[in-house]
């Protein structure tokens, strides 16, 4: 009897791998080094947010623990159409132009594969959120990808320094063009794109009939000087453009895995059949209370109270520290405009330290030395562009900030120990 | 669309039907999709995308039918045996252990967690099922945790199935399995379950498999065949043997066998629950899914799980890492705290396993008798929280003509409109071909506190005497 061998897997898995980052969290379980690889807070996550599901749970409603609306929980849809039709400046559907998905994860996935069909070119701006391209592939489409480059390479660089070229640009749209994929606030940059840089995309967009998919989920982490703008807000652009969000950054819970995307009808209801056909709904107890929060956040908006103001607050100084600690050792780091990650050029560095002793592209080896030998870890940066262009990312290194003073301290320690070391 | 009507706090339940015991269709009109507003030029040029907006793999997904009963329960407001979870609370060591995960101490358990399982949940997992399976199963590797059961499904079929795969569905089926197949590219193939008696008590041991029909239902082609155990709708425990004849053809076509079952601790006396991943040669062929839902009955936590071997559970955690990445952090430590009390009571008198078949078979059997009162044929699940009964005879006394559509949906709006009962059409849960097997039913939920189910049957007996 013929046991399963060849095919077992469907063809949509082809070329799809485990996560880059396997190697390192392994290596970071032995090690025990000071994290500052991964992407969320180590401090507490904002009181009102836990106590409303603590809430949640001891309600006389019960169903508060039963299945919800398919699309989003009434209470969360409602909280979030107040919100962002005041930001959006249009009324927007609660039922119809928003779909609550298992984190911004799933809204691009439902995304992706509710609009693209094999052959569709999808363009990705590198360096980019590692799972546009795989979900891309899944959907039979093809990654068409174009990078940012910094426009200076010595002092101070900001993540505003980091353009894309327009002609470059440009040239990738084409009649196969069906999406672009959008990140801003950007990770791993931290790029925050000014109007005239969303107006050069969005005039593409409408040129080629191209829908826009735009990954807002740092909206709210954006740092004195910058100014988060939605291309849903844009003229000629509500039509074409898929917005997605995330309570996880929102409200620092990455692990209660809700998000959303919002969006014309006529755009919205396909993620809506995808996501009613895959997921069906999301946790309801977490919905709930993250419509408490934004109902609570909406009240505050704007005023001391605001949670959103709190966090800007603490993360700034953060960010501030550690482009000096790391500019010290000779890192030249990116400035980030928003979001809690910091990229940093670590050639002139790495090229003092023997790291024979490890594996890979340069940017990973630096990594895992760093890991292995200063117990201190960061994100490679070439897993954020596709094959041919990992030369673009294989000098920078990721840290993220949005970590308590004592972890930033103790980074901050390993890094001039680490100076000190190379003198 | 089903949802286009205001959703209040009443209405969120009601809304729930739709996508848990159907398929939630949607039609697309694809001409309709080239909509003018996408077409209009901006500045210059004419667009030069010529696809359509919307993916293939939705083709196919039609028109919800249950737009209508949402609006005449919003109407009527009946008392719902509709939904597919209880109407009490949630058993509180479980709510607490939530509420704890997210105030407590351990801040991290805010934050992403593993992205096959939190480490916590997937060794209660391990630890659970090893003893049930009689077999060492490794939590990293051969188990995967999703949001419910409707993602382990999901990843399963859309990891394994290929476009022109044909996957075997019993019916009635529990609605996702036929446009998951098809979003995969897969070609249903639909078997039915039959009723081997016609008249007197009816129990769901007695809905069987024809093993001829049956067993030419598997060609070359055939990559998977999905079998839920206790069933939904009917509530059947498939036997010993009745696995066995299923496992002999998977094993002589090399088919994977994805078991759904959800409702395993939701088995009443005389019944047992058979896993078969532990039937000989079907390990290796057999994807097991679960459900927190219906294991603690939080059905809005939506968390499930799938088991099964490397080769099987690796693209399907592989497709989950690319859907949904990972679950809730706070909630699958929760999850995995209420395995872990369970474990230590199972077969005791404390185990909630225990109580809750105790406190559900008493339904059962009040719900199968008032029932049969009204000349109501019900199929007694041995069995999950539903039962199924052929109306036939009373349909055939009232006038059901003011309402449209199969024989059983007719009768279900007029149940709703006339007599303020909710329950569910099973047409639903078959193929277009096999819907006239449906049409004589009714499924209701049981799942209900007493004074749900005394006004359900102050309702049948009314109605009763309103037919004498």
């Amino acid at each position: 009897m013929s046991s399963r061998t060849s095919h077992v897997v469907a063809d949509r898995l082809n070329g799809i791998q485990e996560n880059v980052w396997v190697e390192l969290i392994e290596l970071a379980k032995e090690v025990k080094p000071v994290n500052l690889g991964q992407g969320f807070p180590d401090f507490a996550a904002p009181e009102f947010i836990t106590k409303a599901l603590r809430d949640a749970l001891k309600q006389p409603d019960i169903f508060l623990n039963q299945y919800t609306r398919s699309y989003g929980h009434p209470r969360l849809v409602n909280a979030l159409s107040k919100l962002y039709s005041k930001l959006l400046c249009r009324e927007l559907d609660p039922l119809n132009e928003i779909l609550v998905t298992i984190g911004a994860d799933e809204a691009i996935y439902c995304t992706i594969m509710a609009l693209v069909n094999p052959g569709d070119e999808v363009i990705i701006i590198e360096p980019f959120f590692d799972i546009y391209e795989p979900v891309t592939k899944m959907a039979g489409g093809i990654p068409v990808f174009v990078p940012l480059r910094p426009k200076k390479t010595h002092g101070p660089i900001s993540s505003a320094d980091w353009v894309l070229d327009p002609k470059e640009l440009a040239s990738k749209f084409t009649n196969k063009t069906k999406m672009i994929i959008v990140n801003t606030p950007n990770n791993p940059l931290g790029k925050v794109f000014t109007r005239s840089e969303l107006e050069m995309i969005a005039e593409l967009c409408k040129k080629h009939n191209v829908i826009c998919v735009m990954d807002e989920v740092y909206e709210w982490l954006v740092f004195k000087g910058s100014e988060h703008i939605r291309m849903a807000t844009l003229p000629g652009m509500w039509e074409r453009t898929l917005t997605i969000g995330s309570a996880g950054k929102t409200f620092s819970i990455t692990g209660w895995k809700i998000g959303w995307l919002y969006g014309p009808r006529e755009l919205t209801k396909f993620p809506q059949l995808l996501h009613e056909n895959c997921i069906s709904s999301c946790a309801t107890p977490l919905q709930e209370a993250i419509a408490v929060g934004l109902e609570i956040e909406n009240e505050h908006m704007g005023t001391p109270e605001s949670y959103w103001r709190d966090l800007v607050d603490t993360l700034e100084p953060k960010r501030d520290r550690m482009a000096k600690f790391l500019t010290t050792v000779g890192m030249a780091p990116t400035v980030p405009e928003g979001g809690y990650f910091m990229m940093a050029d670590v050639s002139e560095i790495a090229s003092k330290i023997d790291l024979d002793a490890e594996t890979g592209m340069k940017d990973y080896r630096f990594v895992k030395w760093l890991c292995r030998n200063k117990k201190l870890q960061g994100i490679p940066i070439s897993a954020f562009y596709c094959n041919e262009h990992r030369n673009l990312g294989e000098n920078f290194i990721r840290f993220c900030f949005c970590k308590e003073e004592t972890t930033l301290e103790k980074a901050e320690q390993i890094i001039m120990d680490l100076k000190n070391s190379l003198l | 669309m089903i949802f286009q009507i205001e959703c209040d706090r009443v209405l969120t339940p009601l809304c729930y039907i739709t996508h848990n015991t159907l398929q939630l269709l949607l039609h697309l009109d694809f001409d309709s999709l080239k909509l003018p507003f996408f077409n209009l030029h901006r500045g210059s040029k004419e667009s030069s995308r010529t696809s359509h907006v919307a993916a293939d793999r939705l083709k196919g997904m039609q028109e919800s039918v249950w737009v209508e009963f949402i609006r005449l329960a919003q109407e009527v407001k009946p008392v719902n045996l509709g939904q597919g979870f209880p109407d009490f609370a949630a058993p509180e060591f479980v709510t607490k252990a939530l509420s704890d995960a997210v105030t407590g101490p351990n801040v991290l358990l805010n934050q992403y967690t593993r992205g096959f399982g939190h480490l916590r949940l997937v060794n209660a997992l391990s630890k659970l099922y090893s003893k049930l399976l009689g077999r060492e199963l490794d939590p990293l590797t051969e188990i995967l945790v999703t949001v419910g059961a409707y993602e382990a499904l999901y990843c399963t079929i859309m990891a394994l199935v290929n476009p022109g795969d044909e996957v075997i569905i019993i019916e009635p089926f529990f609605d996702c399995y036929e446009p998951m197949t098809k979003m995969a590219g897969g070609i249903p193939v639909f078997v039915p379950l039959r009723p081997k008696k016609t008249h007197g008590p009816i129990s769901s041991a007695d809905w069987v498999l024809d093993p001829k029909e049956f067993a030419s239902k598997f060609t070359n082609k055939t990559k998977m065949i999905i079998v839920n155990t206790p069933h939904n709708p009917l509530g059947k425990v498939f036997t010993r043997s009745e696995l066995e004849m299923i496992a002999e053809l998977c094993k002589k076509h090399n088919v994977i066998c994805v078991m759904d079952e959800v409702y395993e601790w939701l088995v009443f006396k005389g019944s047992e629950h058979i896993r078969m991943a532990t039937l000989p040669g079907m390990w290796e062929r057999t994807i097991t899914v679960g459900s927190a839902g219906k294991t603690f009955s939080v059905t809005g936590w939506k968390l499930g799980w799938l088991y099964g071997p490397h080769e099987l559970t690796r693209p399907a955690q592989l497709l989950h890492q690319n859907c949904v990445y990972t679950c809730a952090t706070p909630i699958q430590e929760a999850v995995a705290v209420g395995f872990e009390i369970e474990m230590e009571r199972m077969g005791t008198p404390d185990s909630y396993w225990q109580d809750l078949i105790e406190t559900l078979e008493p339904k059962r059997d009040r719900m199968a008798k008032f029932l049969t009162t009204v000349g109501m044929a019900p199929t007694v699940p041995e069995g999950g929280y539903f039962m199924i009964a052929d109306f036939s005879e009373i349909g055939s006394k009232v006038n059901l003509d003011s309402e449209q559509g199969t024989k059983d949906y007719r009768f279900v709006k007029w149940l709703s409109r006339n007599k303020k009962l909710q329950g569910i059409p099973p047409s639903a849960f078959y193929c277009n071909e096999h819907k006239n097997l449906g049409e004589d039913y009714i499924r209701f939920c049981f799942f209900k506190e007493e004074t749900t189910l005394e006004k359900a049957e102050k309702i049948i007996v009314d109605l009763k005497k309103s037919l004498t």
